[in-house]
């Protein structure tokens, strides 16, 4: 469990980054409150194919979003080595089911690239940008405002 | 002493509960012979008010309230009666006071005409303006005493006890009220005073000796202590003539051996058996309980296995255990109870302001008022149950003129009662209107294009579209239920309380709205059934029967319709599995379980499952906190291997199931 980060200085951030299906991506470290490994969730029924159900996370009833799916992977079989990033945003828990976290990054806003338009992938509206590193490397940032569904009240 | 701003939030929910009562002695003073006590409890009622707002300088309410208060003690001392030219003005300005009060405390502005215009009422019922602003403290109190055997003083000896301090009285402002009366000498005896280390706020020692003298009524004095004799011992003795300037130490000769509980004081009432405890503690305690019920279960389960259920001794412990739970559970629900009261009582109000702005003569009945559900329930039952008596005012109730020409009488009854029923609570608002246009209705909706023209629709789905989003039968939005709110949010509300709405009304003679509740937001009876791998609970109060079909029971309907036939009645079958879209197939239907369920509609249905495992009360969690409302559930729990269950809403199922049969019907046709 991660708990209190010192405020960066100005223009920097700190990320969580992980990895799915060979690509690295990264969440703000501020949204994440801890991360859990998987446990078989209860499957809600009509939910869209990437909520892969709830679980219970000390009394409360979390919906698991499964990140492969969401940005067009094809859906996870998840096996213990899975990981569930709890994340809060904008009051409501949620999970998000990624394959492995792999560590604590921090970022300048100098690294941030706007996401290209790759028209067809369906991953892209889901990003917020791109941080590009001198070794090659990219992380793509999670939007979360774009990716947890909107299903709240009917 | 507390906080200022902790004080001044007590005095609002003080203010609430007065409000609440004033209310409820201005609909009794309504009655023929009503009790004197009823006009001295409303007067008190301003009283008290009027005392708070002035110690928090809240003017205007000051200045409100003891214009009101005037005008209540015209009929407390029966001067003026309370017909039906003075209650009115006295329910406006119970409203009003009630608006000051919510204004003062959100430091908002006030409809500063609207003030006027009622003080102009209230004064026109005084007969006499009295001085402006005057806002003392003391009551106009006209029933003077006889003259001739009035006293030239009095000796006045006070001493409030904790409770007068706790309810936020000033000796301050009682002594110069008595200052007010006449000449006076005031002393504080300190004889009794304790030294100021072992001074402690709950034992008042503080006494006061007046002398008053002048020609002074003794019922002004009273008038004075009026509020405070619960709370004070007071002991009040008349002077005679030339002893009302005698020294001092003579006087206090007799009350240096007075009883610390002089006979004309009233014994102090025992500490209250109430305490006022923040919602959140309690609900804090009804999560643990919650909890604690969990790890139970989940303790009997590990007992089960480890193969020591046979252990009299470990079977009994869990036993006593699970009572005791079950106990508790129960006792902080109660905790929680709240009698409806409080909701209908201000719905008194919603109905006289519907009745004033539409011109329609309307009476409000309540029953079961003292029916008692979830504190929290209470509080968002206020707005549902506000649009509905406002929707019954505006729409359900014919004008005077149709009510006369059907024969009906000029004025029309609304009627607001509670019941308990099996295990829920079930409010209604009934009208004895004209009932529900279905025609306009039906045209309504198809000029809306919430249903396509010709669709084949029961009298009961007609009164359903009442509570499609987007529907309204105005033409015109009305000035009192055209608030952008329509019975579309009244059911969305009454859902989120895992409640629901039913309409039923016949034409020419009113519409009933039927709202049913469950007891408590936090437990639910449950029965756990088996679907595939997954593990699903079904509120028990629906569950009429189980049973496993037999072949011969069993009949097809069409190419995937199925019903099963149970005592003379045919009651049609629904998958649960398969409603719920699980991956894994469902047992054929003479392996699985049938679970007969009544809807509140009174529908049957028979609900499939793969088997049920067990009946028990479970620890209901929302899941539209973290993610929003799912179809035919209503809310889930967590069971003993910590795992997550989903709670079925039996009525959604069976709805949703039964209109998939239209839909499907209608396509094929």
């Amino acid at each position: 469990m991660i708990t209190s980060i010192a405020p960066n200085s100005a223009g920097k951030s700190d990320v969580v980054a992980f990895k799915l299906a060979d690509q690295d991506f990264c969440i703000d470290i501020g949204l994440v409150r801890e991360i859990r490994g998987w446990a078989p969730a209860t499957l809600l029924p009509h939910a869209p194919d990437y909520i892969k159900g709830v679980i219970n996370l000390r009394g409360a009833v979390v919906a698991v979003v499964d990140l492969a799916a969401r940005l067009g992977f094809g859906p996870t079989a998840p096996s213990d080595r899975h990981v569930i990033i709890i994340v809060l945003y904008e009051g409501r828990v949620v999970g998000l089911l990624a394959e492995l976290v792999s560590d604590i990054v921090t970022l300048d806003e100098a690294q941030m690239r706007a996401v290209p338009d790759i028209a067809s992938d369906p991953s892209r509206e889901f990003l917020s940008g791109m941080a590009t590193f001198d070794d090659g490397r990219i992380l793509r940032k999670i939007d979360l405002a774009q990716l947890l569904p909107r299903t709240a009240g009917v | 002493m507390a906080d200022m701003d902790e004080l001044r939030s007590l005095f609002f929910v003080e203010c609430d509960e007065l409000m609440d009562s004033l209310a409820a002695g201005l609909r009794q003073m309504e009655a023929p012979g009503h009790d004197k006590e009823t006009v001295h409890a409303v007067f008190r009622a301003v009283h008290s008010i009027k005392g708070g707002a002035a110690a928090f300088g809240l003017s205007t309410l000051v200045t409100f309230a003891h214009r009101f208060e005037t005008a209540l003690d015209l009929i407390r001392s029966d001067q003026r009666a309370a017909d039906g030219q003075v209650l009115p003005v006295m329910h406006r300005s119970a409203d009003c006071l009630s608006d000051l009060i919510t204004a003062a405390q959100h430091d908002a502005p006030h409809d500063a005409a609207r003030i006027a215009a009622l003080l102009a009422e209230l004064d026109l019922l005084i007969g006499t303006k009295p001085a402006a602003d005057q806002t003392g403290f003391v009551p106009i109190t006209l029933d003077l005493a006889p003259f001739e055997d009035m006293p030239s003083g009095y000796l006045i000896r006070f001493t409030p006890d904790a409770a007068f301090y706790r309810s936020g009285n000033d000796p301050y402002a009682l002594l110069t009220a008595l200052r007010r009366l006449g000449h006076t000498n005031t002393l504080v005896i300190q004889d009794d005073l304790p030294p100021l280390s072992d001074w402690s706020a709950d034992q008042p020692k503080l006494c006061w000796q007046v002398t008053l003298t002048g020609d002074i009524a003794r019922a002004d004095i009273d008038t004075v202590f009026e509020f405070v004799e619960d709370c004070a011992a007071l002991q009040i003795t008349p002077l005679q003539g030339d002893t009302a300037f005698a020294p001092i130490s003579i006087a206090l000769e007799p009350l240096a051996i007075a009883p610390s509980q002089p006979e004309t004081a009233k014994p102090a009432p025992e500490a209250s058996a109430t305490i006022r405890v923040s919602l959140e503690r309690v609900d804090r305690l009804m999560n643990m309980i919650g909890e604690l019920v969990i790890k139970e279960a989940m303790l009997s389960r590990v007992i089960q296995t480890a193969g020591l259920a046979q252990d009299l001794d470990v079977t009994a412990g869990l036993d006593a255990i699970r009572q005791l739970a079950g106990d508790i559970q129960e006792s902080v629900m109660a905790i929680r109870a709240q009698p409806l009261k409080l909701v209908f009582q201000r719905m008194h109000r919603i109905l006289r302001e519907a009745a004033d702005a539409t011109g329609k003569p309307v009476q409000l009945i309540t029953l079961g008022e003292q029916t008692e559900v979830d504190k929290t329930m209470i509080e968002r039952l206020m707005d549902p149950l506000t649009h509905m008596i406002r929707n019954a005012v505006d729409h359900g109730l014919e004008d005077e003129v149709t009510r006369q020409r059907r024969g009906k009488p000029p004025q029309g009854t609304i009627t607001l009662s509670a019941a308990h029923r099996s295990g829920r609570v079930q409010i209604e608002v009934a009208d004895d209107g004209g009932g529900i246009d279905r025609v306009r209705v039906r045209q309504i909706a198809e000029d809306r294009g919430l249903i396509s023209p010709g669709t084949q629709l029961t009298p009961t789905e007609i009164d359903q579209l009442l509570f499609l989003p987007g529907f309204s039968s105005k033409a015109e939005v009305s000035a009192i239920s055209g608030r952008g709110v329509g019975l579309d949010v009244v059911r969305r509300e009454i859902m989120a309380l895992g409640g629901r709405v039913m309409i039923t009304s016949t034409e020419g003679h009113g519409t009933t709205f039927a709202i049913t509740l469950p007891l408590t937001l936090a437990v639910l009876e449950g029965m756990l059934v088996q679907l595939g791998a997954q593990t699903m609970v079904l509120p028990i109060t629906s569950v009429q029967e189980t049973l496993r079909p037999t072949a011969a029971e069993l009949h097809h309907l069409g190419q995937s319709g199925r019903m099963i036939s149970n005592r003379g009645d045919l009651i049609p079958i629904i998958s649960l599995g398969a409603e719920f879209g699980h991956p894994e197939p469902a047992r054929p239907l003479t392996q699985g379980v049938l679970i007969i369920v009544e809807t509140d509609t009174h529908k049957r249905a028979a609900l499939h499952v793969d088997g049920i495992i067990d009946q028990r009360q479970v620890v209901i969690k929302s899941i539209e906190e973290n993610y929003g409302r799912v179809a035919g559930v209503s809310a889930a729990t967590i069971l003993g291997d910590g795992k997550i269950a989903l709670i079925i809403d039996p009525e959604e199922v069976v709805l949703a199931a039964a209109s998939d049969r239209t839909r499907t019907l209608a396509a094929s046709a």
